[in-house]
Protein backbone atom coordinates (compact mmCIF):
# COMPACT_ATOMS: atom_id res chain seq x y z
CA UNK A 1 0.00 0.00 0.00
CA UNK A 2 1.10 3.65 -0.71
CA UNK A 3 0.81 6.02 1.68
CA UNK A 4 0.82 9.96 1.37
CA UNK A 5 3.74 11.43 3.78
CA UNK A 6 3.14 14.55 4.49
CA UNK A 7 6.28 15.80 2.52
CA UNK A 8 4.38 14.22 -1.00
CA UNK A 9 1.12 16.26 -0.23
CA UNK A 10 2.90 19.63 0.95
CA UNK A 11 4.71 19.50 -2.40
CA UNK A 12 2.05 19.02 -4.50
CA UNK A 13 -0.50 21.23 -2.89
CA UNK A 14 2.22 24.09 -3.51
CA UNK A 15 3.48 23.00 -6.68
CA UNK A 16 -0.61 22.97 -8.02
CA UNK A 17 -0.93 26.02 -5.91
CA UNK A 18 2.26 27.48 -8.00
CA UNK A 19 0.37 26.44 -11.47
CA UNK A 20 -2.91 27.70 -11.07
CA UNK A 21 -2.88 30.69 -8.73
CA UNK A 22 -1.66 33.37 -10.98
CA UNK A 23 -4.64 32.07 -13.38
CA UNK A 24 -7.31 31.77 -10.49
CA UNK A 25 -5.96 35.36 -9.91
CA UNK A 26 -6.36 36.55 -13.44
CA UNK A 27 -9.64 35.10 -13.28
CA UNK A 28 -10.88 37.18 -10.33
CA UNK A 29 -9.47 40.31 -11.19
CA UNK A 30 -11.22 40.25 -14.39
CA UNK A 31 -14.87 40.63 -12.98
CA UNK A 32 -13.24 43.93 -11.08
CA UNK A 33 -14.81 47.24 -11.31
CA UNK A 34 -11.79 49.64 -10.97
CA UNK A 35 -9.89 50.29 -13.59
CA UNK A 36 -6.92 50.37 -11.56
CA UNK A 37 -6.66 46.41 -11.47
CA UNK A 38 -4.93 46.01 -8.17
CA UNK A 39 -7.51 47.69 -6.70
CA UNK A 40 -10.82 45.46 -5.62
CA UNK A 41 -13.85 47.82 -6.10
CA UNK A 42 -16.39 45.33 -6.59
CA UNK A 43 -18.09 42.24 -8.89
CA UNK A 44 -18.52 43.72 -12.39
CA UNK A 45 -18.77 42.40 -15.83
CA UNK A 46 -17.96 45.77 -17.67
CA UNK A 47 -14.85 44.54 -19.08
CA UNK A 48 -16.30 41.92 -20.84
CA UNK A 49 -19.19 44.34 -22.48
CA UNK A 50 -16.02 46.76 -23.37
CA UNK A 51 -14.76 43.89 -24.87
CA UNK A 52 -17.23 43.05 -27.37
CA UNK A 53 -17.45 46.65 -28.05
CA UNK A 54 -13.97 46.72 -29.12
CA UNK A 55 -13.85 45.83 -33.11
CA UNK A 56 -10.28 45.58 -33.19
CA UNK A 57 -9.59 42.75 -30.62
CA UNK A 58 -12.78 40.94 -32.51
CA UNK A 59 -11.23 41.47 -36.08
CA UNK A 60 -7.86 39.82 -34.87
CA UNK A 61 -9.96 37.04 -33.10
CA UNK A 62 -11.65 36.39 -36.63
CA UNK A 63 -8.36 36.26 -38.42
CA UNK A 64 -6.84 34.43 -35.46
CA UNK A 65 -9.79 31.83 -35.93
CA UNK A 66 -9.69 31.63 -39.49
CA UNK A 67 -5.44 31.14 -39.72
CA UNK A 68 -5.80 28.14 -36.65
CA UNK A 69 -8.65 26.02 -38.73
CA UNK A 70 -6.90 26.23 -41.98
CA UNK A 71 -3.53 25.68 -40.71
CA UNK A 72 -3.76 23.12 -38.53
CA UNK A 73 -5.95 21.41 -41.23
CA UNK A 74 -3.23 21.19 -43.49
CA UNK A 75 -0.67 20.28 -41.41
CA UNK A 76 -2.59 17.61 -40.12
CA UNK A 77 -3.38 16.30 -43.66
CA UNK A 78 0.73 17.27 -44.49
CA UNK A 79 1.71 15.58 -41.05
CA UNK A 80 -0.03 12.62 -41.15
CA UNK A 81 1.06 11.79 -44.54
CA UNK A 82 4.93 12.54 -43.19
CA UNK A 83 4.46 10.46 -40.06
CA UNK A 84 3.27 7.33 -42.85
CA UNK A 85 6.24 7.86 -44.76
CA UNK A 86 8.60 8.30 -42.22
CA UNK A 87 7.23 4.85 -40.60
CA UNK A 88 6.45 3.11 -43.05
CA UNK A 89 7.82 4.29 -46.27
CA UNK A 90 10.77 2.53 -46.18
CA UNK A 91 13.94 3.77 -47.91
CA UNK A 92 13.87 6.20 -50.32
CA UNK A 93 16.14 9.51 -51.07
CA UNK A 94 17.27 12.12 -49.23
CA UNK A 95 15.41 10.42 -45.96
CA UNK A 96 17.91 11.54 -43.68
CA UNK A 97 17.16 15.02 -44.50
CA UNK A 98 13.81 14.38 -44.51
CA UNK A 99 13.48 13.36 -40.86
CA UNK A 100 15.65 16.08 -39.80
CA UNK A 101 13.91 19.09 -41.33
CA UNK A 102 10.84 16.94 -39.04
CA UNK A 103 12.64 17.55 -36.07
CA UNK A 104 14.59 20.55 -36.31
CA UNK A 105 11.26 22.61 -36.45
CA UNK A 106 10.38 21.87 -32.77
CA UNK A 107 13.56 22.66 -31.16
CA UNK A 108 14.27 25.98 -33.78
CA UNK A 109 13.84 29.15 -31.72
CA UNK A 110 10.38 31.08 -32.85
CA UNK A 111 12.65 33.82 -33.72
CA UNK A 112 14.24 32.35 -35.99
CA UNK A 113 11.86 30.23 -37.92
CA UNK A 114 9.55 33.57 -38.11
CA UNK A 115 12.93 35.97 -39.25
CA UNK A 116 13.65 33.18 -42.38
CA UNK A 117 10.02 32.87 -43.13
CA UNK A 118 9.95 36.85 -43.42
CA UNK A 119 12.66 36.98 -45.22
CA UNK A 120 11.54 34.02 -47.78
CA UNK A 121 7.99 35.93 -48.47
CA UNK A 122 10.35 38.90 -49.13
CA UNK A 123 12.63 37.40 -51.73
CA UNK A 124 9.49 35.89 -53.55
CA UNK A 125 7.34 38.93 -53.48
CA UNK A 126 4.64 37.71 -51.16
CA UNK A 127 2.46 40.19 -49.65
CA UNK A 128 2.08 39.81 -45.89
CA UNK A 129 -1.18 38.80 -44.40
CA UNK A 130 -3.08 36.30 -43.99
CA UNK A 131 -1.91 33.53 -46.52
CA UNK A 132 2.01 34.21 -45.21
CA UNK A 133 0.70 33.42 -41.49
CA UNK A 134 -1.00 30.26 -42.57
CA UNK A 135 2.00 28.87 -44.63
CA UNK A 136 4.26 29.98 -41.44
CA UNK A 137 1.68 27.78 -38.78
CA UNK A 138 1.30 25.22 -41.23
CA UNK A 139 5.31 24.41 -41.62
CA UNK A 140 5.79 24.28 -38.04
CA UNK A 141 2.76 22.54 -36.83
CA UNK A 142 3.11 19.72 -39.40
CA UNK A 143 6.29 18.78 -37.45
CA UNK A 144 4.37 18.56 -34.23
CA UNK A 145 1.31 16.40 -36.02
CA UNK A 146 3.61 14.27 -37.51
CA UNK A 147 5.35 13.26 -34.17
CA UNK A 148 1.94 12.61 -33.01
CA UNK A 149 1.01 10.57 -35.60
CA UNK A 150 4.00 8.64 -35.55
CA UNK A 151 4.14 7.63 -32.26
CA UNK A 152 0.92 6.14 -32.67
CA UNK A 153 2.02 4.55 -36.43
CA UNK A 154 4.89 3.16 -34.19
CA UNK A 155 2.76 0.89 -31.85
CA UNK A 156 0.26 -0.37 -34.79
CA UNK A 157 -0.14 -3.68 -35.34
CA UNK A 158 1.56 -3.56 -39.27
CA UNK A 159 -0.21 -7.22 -39.95
CA UNK A 160 -4.05 -5.96 -40.12
CA UNK A 161 -2.63 -3.80 -42.91
CA UNK A 162 -1.00 -6.54 -44.85
CA UNK A 163 -4.52 -8.83 -44.61
CA UNK A 164 -6.06 -6.52 -45.87
CA UNK A 165 -4.22 -5.54 -48.72
CA UNK A 166 -4.05 -9.72 -49.04
CA UNK A 167 -7.98 -9.66 -48.64
CA UNK A 168 -7.50 -7.32 -52.36
CA UNK A 169 -7.65 -3.78 -51.04
CA UNK A 170 -5.75 -1.70 -52.99
CA UNK A 171 -3.11 0.55 -50.48
CA UNK A 172 -5.19 3.41 -50.11
CA UNK A 173 -8.69 1.46 -49.20
CA UNK A 174 -6.35 -0.40 -46.62
CA UNK A 175 -5.68 3.02 -45.38
CA UNK A 176 -8.83 4.52 -45.58
CA UNK A 177 -10.64 1.66 -44.16
CA UNK A 178 -8.62 -0.33 -41.66
CA UNK A 179 -4.81 2.25 -40.73
CA UNK A 180 -7.10 5.38 -40.53
CA UNK A 181 -9.63 4.22 -38.00
CA UNK A 182 -6.71 2.98 -36.26
CA UNK A 183 -4.39 6.16 -35.87
CA UNK A 184 -7.78 8.75 -35.86
CA UNK A 185 -7.18 9.63 -32.18
CA UNK A 186 -4.09 10.29 -32.89
CA UNK A 187 -4.77 12.38 -36.01
CA UNK A 188 -7.59 14.21 -33.78
CA UNK A 189 -5.38 15.61 -31.21
CA UNK A 190 -2.54 16.61 -33.54
CA UNK A 191 -5.25 18.27 -35.00
CA UNK A 192 -5.58 19.78 -31.60
CA UNK A 193 -2.25 20.60 -30.91
CA UNK A 194 -1.76 22.09 -34.30
CA UNK A 195 -4.72 24.24 -33.82
CA UNK A 196 -3.57 25.43 -30.47
CA UNK A 197 -0.30 26.31 -31.30
CA UNK A 198 -1.47 28.42 -34.00
CA UNK A 199 -3.95 30.06 -31.13
CA UNK A 200 -0.83 30.75 -29.62
CA UNK A 201 1.53 31.83 -31.81
CA UNK A 202 2.78 35.42 -31.08
CA UNK A 203 6.24 35.14 -32.18
CA UNK A 204 6.18 33.64 -35.55
CA UNK A 205 2.82 35.60 -36.74
CA UNK A 206 4.73 38.94 -35.79
CA UNK A 207 7.22 38.50 -38.15
CA UNK A 208 5.01 37.17 -40.85
CA UNK A 209 1.69 39.05 -40.69
CA UNK A 210 1.35 42.35 -42.89
CA UNK A 211 -0.58 45.42 -41.53
CA UNK A 212 -3.72 43.94 -42.98
CA UNK A 213 -4.27 40.82 -41.05
CA UNK A 214 -3.56 40.89 -37.32
CA UNK A 215 -4.16 37.95 -34.70
CA UNK A 216 -4.91 38.09 -31.57
CA UNK A 217 -1.71 37.44 -29.63
CA UNK A 218 -0.14 40.49 -32.01
CA UNK A 219 -2.88 42.18 -30.33
CA UNK A 220 -2.64 41.38 -26.83
CA UNK A 221 1.03 41.62 -26.97
CA UNK A 222 1.17 44.99 -27.88
CA UNK A 223 -1.91 45.95 -25.39
CA UNK A 224 0.03 44.31 -23.05
CA UNK A 225 3.38 45.87 -23.32
CA UNK A 226 2.06 49.12 -21.67
CA UNK A 227 0.43 47.77 -18.67
CA UNK A 228 -2.27 45.22 -17.12
CA UNK A 229 -5.25 45.89 -18.60
CA UNK A 230 -8.80 44.79 -17.52
CA UNK A 231 -10.22 44.13 -20.56
CA UNK A 232 -7.12 41.41 -21.26
CA UNK A 233 -8.42 39.89 -18.02
CA UNK A 234 -11.79 39.94 -18.79
CA UNK A 235 -10.27 38.30 -22.37
CA UNK A 236 -8.06 35.77 -20.91
CA UNK A 237 -10.63 34.55 -18.73
CA UNK A 238 -12.81 33.61 -21.51
CA UNK A 239 -9.71 31.59 -23.16
CA UNK A 240 -9.09 29.88 -20.05
CA UNK A 241 -12.22 29.01 -20.27
CA UNK A 242 -12.62 27.71 -23.79
CA UNK A 243 -9.08 25.39 -23.09
CA UNK A 244 -10.33 24.20 -19.72
CA UNK A 245 -14.07 23.31 -21.13
CA UNK A 246 -12.14 21.63 -24.14
CA UNK A 247 -9.82 19.51 -22.66
CA UNK A 248 -11.98 18.23 -20.14
CA UNK A 249 -14.11 17.49 -22.68
CA UNK A 250 -11.69 15.64 -24.45
CA UNK A 251 -9.87 14.03 -21.49
CA UNK A 252 -13.85 12.63 -20.62
CA UNK A 253 -14.62 11.33 -24.47
CA UNK A 254 -11.01 9.49 -24.03
CA UNK A 255 -12.23 7.72 -20.88
CA UNK A 256 -14.73 6.95 -22.17
CA UNK A 257 -13.80 5.24 -25.29
CA UNK A 258 -10.84 3.63 -23.77
CA UNK A 259 -13.39 2.23 -20.84
CA UNK A 260 -15.65 1.08 -23.98
CA UNK A 261 -12.33 -0.41 -25.46
CA UNK A 262 -11.76 -2.43 -22.39
CA UNK A 263 -15.12 -4.02 -22.24
CA UNK A 264 -14.68 -4.72 -25.60
CA UNK A 265 -11.35 -6.24 -25.22
CA UNK A 266 -13.07 -8.34 -22.31
CA UNK A 267 -15.94 -9.64 -23.98
CA UNK A 268 -14.17 -10.78 -26.77
CA UNK A 269 -11.89 -12.60 -23.99
CA UNK A 270 -14.87 -14.61 -22.74
CA UNK A 271 -15.34 -18.07 -24.23
CA UNK A 272 -18.22 -18.23 -26.75
CA UNK A 273 -20.90 -20.59 -25.63
CA UNK B 1 3.22 7.06 -58.21
CA UNK B 2 1.21 7.50 -55.75
CA UNK B 3 3.70 6.27 -53.54
CA UNK B 4 5.80 9.32 -54.52
CA UNK B 5 3.44 12.03 -54.29
CA UNK B 6 2.77 11.02 -50.78
CA UNK B 7 6.39 11.56 -50.23
CA UNK B 8 7.40 14.60 -52.38
CA UNK B 9 4.23 17.05 -50.71
CA UNK B 10 5.23 17.19 -47.74
CA UNK B 11 9.00 16.85 -48.95
CA UNK B 12 8.87 19.76 -51.12
CA UNK B 13 6.97 21.47 -48.60
CA UNK B 14 9.63 21.58 -45.79
CA UNK B 15 12.33 22.28 -48.31
CA UNK B 16 10.78 25.19 -49.65
CA UNK B 17 9.52 26.44 -46.38
CA UNK B 18 11.70 25.26 -43.82
CA UNK B 19 15.12 24.81 -45.47
CA UNK B 20 15.30 27.31 -48.31
CA UNK B 21 14.43 30.20 -45.63
CA UNK B 22 17.15 28.90 -43.31
CA UNK B 23 19.36 29.12 -46.20
CA UNK B 24 18.83 32.48 -47.02
CA UNK B 25 19.29 33.42 -43.18
CA UNK B 26 22.80 32.28 -43.56
CA UNK B 27 23.31 33.70 -46.49
CA UNK B 28 22.01 37.01 -45.60
CA UNK B 29 24.15 36.85 -43.22
CA UNK B 30 27.07 37.05 -44.83
CA UNK B 31 25.65 40.19 -47.12
CA UNK B 32 26.40 43.61 -46.64
CA UNK B 33 23.48 45.44 -45.76
CA UNK B 34 22.92 46.89 -49.22
CA UNK B 35 22.78 43.27 -50.98
CA UNK B 36 20.44 42.14 -48.30
CA UNK B 37 17.28 43.50 -50.21
CA UNK B 38 15.09 41.36 -52.14
CA UNK B 39 16.18 39.25 -54.44
CA UNK B 40 19.07 38.92 -52.95
CA UNK B 41 21.49 39.25 -55.01
CA UNK B 42 23.60 37.60 -56.27
CA UNK B 43 21.79 33.80 -56.20
CA UNK B 44 23.28 30.55 -57.33
CA UNK B 45 21.32 31.59 -60.48
CA UNK B 46 24.36 34.19 -61.30
CA UNK B 47 27.46 31.85 -60.35
CA UNK B 48 29.02 30.03 -57.38
CA UNK B 49 31.59 32.41 -57.57
CA UNK B 50 30.03 35.70 -58.00
CA UNK B 51 27.69 33.99 -55.07
CA UNK B 52 31.28 33.25 -53.05
CA UNK B 53 33.21 36.65 -54.19
CA UNK B 54 30.38 38.40 -52.41
CA UNK B 55 29.73 36.73 -48.81
CA UNK B 56 31.97 38.02 -46.22
CA UNK B 57 32.27 37.84 -42.12
CA UNK B 58 31.67 41.48 -41.98
CA UNK B 59 28.30 40.52 -40.18
CA UNK B 60 30.31 38.14 -37.39
CA UNK B 61 33.29 40.35 -36.50
CA UNK B 62 30.54 43.15 -36.09
CA UNK B 63 29.09 40.69 -33.72
CA UNK B 64 31.96 39.91 -32.11
CA UNK B 65 33.77 43.39 -31.96
CA UNK B 66 30.16 44.69 -30.29
CA UNK B 67 30.03 43.52 -26.67
CA UNK B 68 26.39 44.26 -26.52
CA UNK B 69 25.88 40.91 -28.14
CA UNK B 70 28.90 38.63 -26.31
CA UNK B 71 26.78 40.22 -23.12
CA UNK B 72 23.55 38.85 -24.51
CA UNK B 73 24.76 35.84 -25.34
CA UNK B 74 26.51 34.81 -22.10
CA UNK B 75 23.22 36.35 -20.40
CA UNK B 76 21.13 34.30 -21.86
CA UNK B 77 22.92 31.25 -21.43
CA UNK B 78 23.12 32.08 -18.06
CA UNK B 79 19.28 33.06 -17.59
CA UNK B 80 18.62 29.66 -19.21
CA UNK B 81 21.17 27.68 -16.80
CA UNK B 82 19.75 29.38 -13.69
CA UNK B 83 15.81 28.88 -14.12
CA UNK B 84 16.35 25.07 -15.91
CA UNK B 85 17.82 24.36 -11.80
CA UNK B 86 15.37 26.22 -10.38
CA UNK B 87 12.50 24.23 -12.64
CA UNK B 88 14.24 21.29 -11.52
CA UNK B 89 14.12 22.15 -7.96
CA UNK B 90 10.38 23.24 -8.10
CA UNK B 91 9.26 20.27 -10.62
CA UNK B 92 11.45 17.49 -8.66
CA UNK B 93 8.80 17.06 -5.59
CA UNK B 94 5.89 17.93 -7.51
CA UNK B 95 7.10 14.59 -10.20
CA UNK B 96 7.67 12.69 -6.83
CA UNK B 97 4.45 13.32 -5.62
CA UNK B 98 2.31 12.57 -7.88
CA UNK B 99 4.24 9.30 -8.67
CA UNK B 100 3.43 8.28 -4.90
CA UNK B 101 0.24 9.46 -5.02
CA UNK B 102 -2.67 6.78 -4.93
CA UNK B 103 -3.19 5.22 -8.56
CA UNK B 104 -6.87 6.48 -8.98
CA UNK B 105 -5.33 10.66 -8.52
CA UNK B 106 -2.70 10.15 -10.63
CA UNK B 107 -4.87 10.35 -14.08
CA UNK B 108 -6.42 13.59 -12.56
CA UNK B 109 -2.89 15.26 -11.42
CA UNK B 110 -1.66 14.65 -14.89
CA UNK B 111 -4.36 16.10 -15.87
CA UNK B 112 -3.80 18.94 -14.24
CA UNK B 113 -0.10 19.45 -14.82
CA UNK B 114 -0.99 19.33 -18.97
CA UNK B 115 -3.74 21.80 -18.58
CA UNK B 116 -1.52 24.60 -18.47
CA UNK B 117 0.53 23.62 -21.70
CA UNK B 118 -3.21 24.18 -23.66
CA UNK B 119 -3.68 27.65 -22.26
CA UNK B 120 -1.94 30.62 -24.02
CA UNK B 121 1.73 30.91 -23.22
CA UNK B 122 1.27 34.50 -23.51
CA UNK B 123 -1.62 34.84 -21.13
CA UNK B 124 0.33 32.67 -18.54
CA UNK B 125 3.81 35.35 -18.21
CA UNK B 126 0.88 38.16 -18.47
CA UNK B 127 -1.06 37.13 -15.64
CA UNK B 128 2.68 37.22 -13.53
CA UNK B 129 2.81 40.76 -14.62
CA UNK B 130 -0.34 41.84 -11.73
CA UNK B 131 1.11 40.00 -9.57
CA UNK B 132 4.95 41.27 -9.43
CA UNK B 133 3.99 44.59 -9.74
CA UNK B 134 5.01 47.33 -7.71
CA UNK B 135 1.42 47.88 -6.84
CA UNK B 136 0.81 44.04 -7.28
CA UNK B 137 -0.85 41.44 -5.31
CA UNK B 138 2.80 39.65 -4.33
CA UNK B 139 4.07 43.41 -2.69
CA UNK B 140 0.29 43.88 -1.24
CA UNK B 141 0.76 40.87 0.77
CA UNK B 142 4.36 41.17 1.74
CA UNK B 143 3.86 44.50 3.13
CA UNK B 144 0.44 43.71 4.37
CA UNK B 145 2.35 40.77 6.32
CA UNK B 146 5.36 43.36 7.63
CA UNK B 147 7.95 41.21 5.55
CA UNK B 148 8.92 44.47 3.95
CA UNK B 149 7.86 47.63 4.77
CA UNK B 150 8.70 49.50 0.82
CA UNK B 151 7.22 47.60 -2.04
CA UNK B 152 10.11 45.38 -4.06
CA UNK B 153 11.34 46.03 -7.31
CA UNK B 154 10.33 42.73 -8.75
CA UNK B 155 8.62 42.98 -12.41
CA UNK B 156 11.29 44.51 -14.88
CA UNK B 157 14.39 42.49 -13.24
CA UNK B 158 16.06 39.31 -14.21
CA UNK B 159 14.16 37.65 -10.53
CA UNK B 160 10.91 38.17 -12.90
CA UNK B 161 12.61 36.14 -15.74
CA UNK B 162 13.50 33.87 -13.63
CA UNK B 163 9.63 33.28 -12.26
CA UNK B 164 8.08 33.84 -15.61
CA UNK B 165 9.90 30.79 -16.97
CA UNK B 166 9.97 28.29 -14.51
CA UNK B 167 6.32 28.76 -14.75
CA UNK B 168 5.63 28.67 -18.27
CA UNK B 169 7.94 25.79 -18.85
CA UNK B 170 7.28 23.43 -15.35
CA UNK B 171 4.93 21.07 -16.97
CA UNK B 172 7.92 20.25 -19.62
CA UNK B 173 10.27 19.33 -16.50
CA UNK B 174 7.34 17.37 -14.40
CA UNK B 175 6.28 15.23 -17.05
CA UNK B 176 9.60 13.24 -17.99
CA UNK B 177 10.56 13.01 -14.23
CA UNK B 178 7.10 11.69 -13.58
CA UNK B 179 7.68 9.30 -16.26
CA UNK B 180 10.42 7.91 -14.81
CA UNK B 181 9.31 7.76 -11.27
CA UNK B 182 6.38 6.08 -12.17
CA UNK B 183 8.42 3.38 -13.67
CA UNK B 184 10.71 2.94 -10.73
CA UNK B 185 10.63 0.11 -8.50
CA UNK B 186 9.82 1.14 -5.06
CA UNK B 187 11.02 -2.43 -3.79
CA UNK B 188 14.42 -0.57 -4.83
CA UNK B 189 14.10 1.56 -2.20
CA UNK B 190 12.25 -0.82 0.47
CA UNK B 191 15.55 -2.90 -0.09
CA UNK B 192 18.17 -0.30 0.36
CA UNK B 193 16.30 0.97 3.45
CA UNK B 194 16.45 -3.15 4.59
CA UNK B 195 20.31 -2.62 4.06
CA UNK B 196 20.55 0.38 6.79
CA UNK B 197 20.17 3.08 4.71
CA UNK B 198 18.35 6.01 5.68
CA UNK B 199 15.43 7.51 3.69
CA UNK B 200 17.55 9.99 2.59
CA UNK B 201 20.08 8.01 1.99
CA UNK B 202 17.45 5.78 -0.34
CA UNK B 203 16.46 8.56 -2.54
CA UNK B 204 19.86 10.22 -3.30
CA UNK B 205 21.74 6.29 -3.82
CA UNK B 206 18.53 5.11 -5.13
CA UNK B 207 15.68 7.24 -6.77
CA UNK B 208 17.95 10.18 -7.93
CA UNK B 209 20.20 8.05 -10.24
CA UNK B 210 17.33 5.71 -11.49
CA UNK B 211 14.99 9.05 -12.62
CA UNK B 212 18.20 10.44 -14.03
CA UNK B 213 17.09 9.94 -17.86
CA UNK B 214 13.87 11.91 -16.82
CA UNK B 215 16.02 15.06 -14.78
CA UNK B 216 18.13 15.04 -18.10
CA UNK B 217 14.97 15.20 -20.83
CA UNK B 218 12.96 17.51 -18.49
CA UNK B 219 16.22 19.37 -18.65
CA UNK B 220 17.20 19.85 -21.91
CA UNK B 221 13.34 20.57 -22.51
CA UNK B 222 13.31 23.29 -20.50
CA UNK B 223 16.97 24.53 -21.44
CA UNK B 224 16.21 24.79 -25.09
CA UNK B 225 13.64 26.53 -25.49
CA UNK B 226 14.77 29.20 -22.62
CA UNK B 227 17.78 30.58 -24.39
CA UNK B 228 15.75 31.89 -27.34
CA UNK B 229 12.86 32.82 -25.71
CA UNK B 230 11.51 36.60 -26.35
CA UNK B 231 7.83 36.99 -24.63
CA UNK B 232 9.00 36.20 -21.16
CA UNK B 233 12.34 38.96 -21.03
CA UNK B 234 10.09 41.40 -22.71
CA UNK B 235 7.30 41.31 -20.66
CA UNK B 236 8.86 40.51 -17.28
CA UNK B 237 11.89 41.63 -17.79
CA UNK B 238 13.68 45.13 -17.66
CA UNK B 239 15.78 47.41 -19.86
CA UNK B 240 18.55 45.15 -17.90
CA UNK B 241 17.44 42.01 -18.96
CA UNK B 242 19.56 41.10 -22.07
CA UNK B 243 18.57 37.89 -23.88
CA UNK B 244 19.57 37.20 -27.26
CA UNK B 245 15.69 36.37 -28.85
CA UNK B 246 14.96 39.89 -27.43
CA UNK B 247 18.44 41.26 -29.20
CA UNK B 248 17.40 39.72 -32.54
CA UNK B 249 13.64 40.86 -32.15
CA UNK B 250 14.85 44.89 -31.96
CA UNK B 251 17.49 44.52 -34.08
CA UNK B 252 14.82 43.47 -36.96
CA UNK B 253 12.15 45.63 -36.47
CA UNK B 254 13.78 48.18 -34.50
CA UNK B 255 16.62 48.67 -36.48
CA UNK B 256 15.75 47.09 -39.45
CA UNK B 257 19.51 45.60 -39.87
CA UNK B 258 18.58 42.15 -41.56
CA UNK B 259 22.25 40.84 -42.05
CA UNK B 260 23.22 41.76 -38.34
CA UNK B 261 19.70 40.14 -37.05
CA UNK B 262 20.64 37.12 -39.68
CA UNK B 263 24.09 36.92 -38.23
CA UNK B 264 22.76 37.37 -34.44
CA UNK B 265 19.95 34.03 -35.70
CA UNK B 266 23.08 31.76 -37.07
CA UNK B 267 25.02 32.46 -33.86
CA UNK B 268 22.31 31.07 -31.71
CA UNK B 269 21.93 28.21 -33.69
CA UNK B 270 25.01 27.37 -33.66
CA UNK B 271 25.01 27.34 -29.29
CA UNK B 272 21.08 25.43 -29.35
CA UNK B 273 23.47 22.87 -31.44
CA UNK B 274 25.25 21.22 -28.55
CA UNK B 275 22.76 20.88 -26.13
CA UNK B 276 19.86 19.87 -29.01
CA UNK B 277 22.74 17.00 -29.84
CA UNK B 278 23.18 16.12 -26.18
CA UNK B 279 19.61 15.59 -25.77
CA UNK B 280 18.86 13.34 -28.62
CA UNK B 281 21.96 11.29 -27.37
CA UNK B 282 20.22 11.29 -23.89
CA UNK B 283 16.46 10.18 -25.74
CA UNK B 284 18.19 7.20 -27.45
CA UNK B 285 19.69 5.80 -24.79
CA UNK B 286 16.63 5.55 -23.14
CA UNK B 287 14.26 4.39 -25.84
CA UNK B 288 17.59 1.60 -26.37
CA UNK B 289 17.11 1.15 -22.70
CA UNK B 290 13.52 0.60 -22.71
CA UNK B 291 13.60 -2.05 -25.65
Amino acid sequence: MKRMTWFNVTSLTLGFAFLYLPMIILVIYSFNASKLVTVWAGFSTRWYGELLQNEAFLNAAWVTIKVAVISSSIATVLGTMAAYVLVRGGRFMGRTLFSGMIYAPLVMPEVITGLSLLLLFIGIGLDRGVLTIVLAHTTFSMCYVSVVVSSRLVSFDRSLEEAALDLGSSPWEAFRLVTLPIIAPAVISGWLLAFTLSLDDLVIASFTAGPSATTLPIKIFSAVRLGVSPEINALSTIMIAIVTVGVITASLVSKRSSLRAQEEARAAERPSA
Amino acid sequence: MRRFALIAVPYLWLLALFLVPFLIVFKISLSDTALAIPPYTPTIKDGISALIAELDFENFTFLASDDLYWKAYLSSLRIALISTILTLIVGYPIAYGMARAPEEWRATLMMLVILPFWTSFLIRVYAWMGILSNEGLLNQLLMWTGVVAEPLQILNTNTAVYIGIVYTYLPFMILPIYAALDRLDESLNEAAEDLGCSRMQAFWLVTIPLSRNGIVAGSFLVFIPALGEFVIPSLLGGSGTLMIGKVLWEEFFNNRDWPVASAVAVILLLILIIPIILFQRNQQKQAEAEQ
